[in-house]
């Protein structure tokens, strides 16, 4: 539309409204990214660092200075002295208003200063022990773990049983298929918040109370799914299916070699959106699973932003391994995603 | 793929060895043993009952944990006690709409018996209210004007779309420290104003950041609705107003927004519906609906009523899901009428 309209209305001319356009997608970009970004840095600082105010924009930590004929790595510090010339200096101890350095210069002196001259140096440098201490010390692997399989093992699900159902929604004129579909449709807008009491109840009915498997089972049989590959499978042509039972094929020879590689680009868009889905589930694991080592990631997380709400160096770690794995497929695949939000209208 | 362009199906074998690689063997194997009950079944009952074969184990599942559930959903609401299953329970009647909905004023929470159910409802309300006008003005204003690019058009699309695929949990804590004690938010605020303010802890500031994060959060998917709406409009149209000299100012006041309207009805109604669920991202970022009860929405009080506390009310929290249930549904027959009406 702007081609079509600045052609017509003389060449490379800037107005008001292109300025104002410009600006607000430059502004909207800086809005979603700084968030995600400061969180991104931030969860490479050192816990010293991330409790510091004002705080600095890059993950630094203390330098520190190898000095002969000591042990332990000393911190720097920069010493401006009575001339005003500056220097790298090793801090040995502090006492008081003194301060005890030695120069790298001259290691075999000690220097008394006052504490006021010396000030704390710090590098650019990433605190990787921020990712590894939660999956260590904490049951963050055992998260992990546990969101890996249910996303896993709901996405091969949702994939085959709905697809599965829509083809016989689809290549097959029974009674009650309508019906089915319309009671399926029906449900896609009917959010969980209101059966969530009936629904647990069903869990644990079938002793599937803070078990995974509860949480995999109820999410499984998508109506979204179903809709999205019946939709899709209407347009393959139903001769191929008819030349493939002259051929003696079984149906589910047809549904395995013809229908399913046929439908690949819907299945890829629902394999997608079930990955996203399961991954980011929230309310139904938190009322099905109770106890922590059964928790996926996102009540992992949550739980222990909760419990130890100063450790933000090790809440900001843990929730940019939760954003990492929907981050990557959106990196790689967003044109499927966002052409699919747009063509059916789900997220 | 099995079927070639005039519609001749391979057969399994062949297809195997043609392709020769060795993990489409091994699945050509698995399938070979999948597919032989179902061949076992299809000559047992005949072709015109495959289909039902192919349906169940989907329906099983639907039935068990959404059909089920839908229909006890209405049984709850009318028992009482603290028995889990159903069949245990009480039957009370009207009693727990009765305490739901009994208030000295319904304009003052305060005076309500249960006023935390209220304080949500109140809540909920002003939410919404600002949630959906608020994300419906930014996805609009976000929608003209990626329609407006010839270039970089699915670069900012994606860029704007990539926070509504972040899992509640994620946009909580990334604002929650944006906005903590030690955030950027308080490193450019405290230099303005001269200190530091911890926004989550105050009641009007933690709204305006709940309602701001919930914006911020889904406003790229109703910033691609919109957008498919406004390029379904035919070009014909603005070539004759351009004919016609009309400014764009007037194009958008006169043309695109009378022929987006019906797409916009529907987005609002969406939104609607959805804001009136607000729960996982606003209980994570103000920690529990809080400071006090200024953040706490209705389908917390359902899940708190029912799931998180010693005493669970099930029946409570079921007659509050079943009013929820029935504002929901209002809001879905009106968009469906929309959408029925923006098809004629």
């Amino acid at each position: 539309m702007l081609g079509f309209l600045t052609r017509t209305r003389g060449k490379s001319r800037m107005d008001v409204t292109d300025i104002l356009a410009w600006a607000w997608l430059i502004l909207g970009t800086l809005v979603i990214a700084i968030p995600i970004g400061w969180a991104f840095l931030s969860s490479f600082k050192p816990e010293a660092e991330i409790n510091s105010f004002p705080p600095t924009l890059l993950p630094r930590a203390a330098e520190e200075l190898v000095i002969e004929g000591y042990d332990e790595p000393l911190p720097a510090y920069l010493w401006t002295d009575e001339t005003g010339e500056a220097r790298t200096v090793g801090l040995v101890r502090r006492i008081g208003l003194k301060a005890t350095v030695v120069d790298p210069a001259s290691p075999g002196e000690r220097l008394s200063v006052d504490a006021g001259a010396i000030e704390k140096q710090t590098v650019i440098s990433a605190e990787w022990a921020n990712y590894t201490d939660p999956l260590e010390r904490f049951a963050f692997l055992t998260y992990l773990k546990n969101s890996v399989f249910v996303t896993v093992v709901a996405t091969i699900l949702t994939l085959v049983l709905n697809s599965m159902a829509a083809f016989a929604l689809s290549k097959y004129r029974f009674r009650g298929s309508t019906t089915i579909f319309v009671l399926m449709l029906s449900t896609l807008m009917l959010p969980l918040s209101v059966i969530m009491v009936p629904a647990f109840m069903v869990i644990v009915g079938l002793n599937l109370a803070d078990n995974l498997w509860g949480v995999i089972f109820s999410t499984v049989a998508t109506p979204t799914g179903v809709f999205l590959l019946r939709q899709y499978m209407l347009t393959i042509p139903d001769d191929l299916i008819e030349a493939a039972r002259v051929d003696a094929a079984s149906e589910f020879r047809i549904y395995w070699r013809i229908i399913l590689p046929l439908s690949a680009p819907a299945l890829a868009v629902l394999a997608i959106f079930s990955v996203i889905w399961r991954w980011n589930d929230f309310l139904w694991p938190l009322i099905v699973l109770s106890s922590p080592e059964n928790y996926t990631l996102q009540l992992g997380l949550n739980a222990f932003q909760g419990q130890f709400t100063v450790q933000w160096h090790y809440i900001l770690s843990m929730t940019v391994v939760a954003l990492l794995p929907v981050t990557l497929i959106f990196l790689f695949l967003q044109r499927y995603i966002t052409e699919g939000v747009a063509s059916s209208g789900v997220k | 793929m099995a079927a070639t362009d005039d519609g001749y199906v391979r057969p399994a074998r062949e297809a195997a060895v043609s392709s020769g690689d060795r993990g489409d063997r091994l699945l050509e194997a698995a399938m070979g043993v999948v597919e032989w009950p179902f061949t076992r079944l299809q000559r047992l009952i005949g072709l015109r009952r495959m289909p039902w074969v192919f349906v169940l184990p989907n329906m099983a599942l639907f039935t068990i944990f959404v059909f089920i559930p839908v229909l006890l959903a209405i049984g709850y609401a009318f028992t009482g006690g603290t028995e889990l299953l159903l069949w245990n329970r009480p039957f009370v009647g009207f009693e727990n709409f009765s305490r739901l909905l009994s208030c000295g004023s319904y304009l003052d929470p305060a005076t309500c018996e249960l006023d935390l159910f209220w304080t949500a409802v109140f809540n909920t309300t002003w939410y919404t209210a600002f949630n959906a006008t608020g994300t419906l003005v930014v996805s609009l204003v976000t929608a003209l004007v990626l329609n407006r690019l010839t270039r970089g058009k699915a670069f900012f699309r994606a860029i704007f779309f990539y926070p509504v695929l972040l899992s509640p949990v994620v946009v909580a804590l990334v604002w929650k420290w944006f906005l903590a004690r030690n955030g950027l938010l308080n490193a450019v605020f405290a230099d303005m104003m001269g200190e530091r303010t911890i926004f989550l802890l105050e009641v009007l500031w933690s709204r305006f950041w709940v309602v701001y994060v919930s914006i911020w959060f889904h406003m790229g998917f109703y910033t691609l609705i919109i957008l498919a709406g406004l390029q379904a409009i035919p070009r014909d149209i603005y070539e004759a107003a351009l004919i016609d000299g009309t400014s764009r100012w007037r194009q958008f006041w006169r043309l695109t927004l009378p022929l987006l309207m019906p797409n916009l009805l529907v987005v609002l109604v969406l939104l609607l519906i959805r804001s009136v669920q607000v729960f996982d991202e606003a209980w994570v970022l103000t920690d529990g609906g809080g400071p006090g009860t200024a953040n706490t929405f209705v389908v917390q009080f359902i899940y708190e009523t029912a799931f998180a506390t010693d005493v669970r009310l099930y029946g409570l929290a079921s007659a509050a899901s079943v009013l929820m249930g029935l504002a929901l549904l209002v809001l879905t027959l009106v968009q469906l009428w929309l959408g029925k009406k923006a098809e004629n």
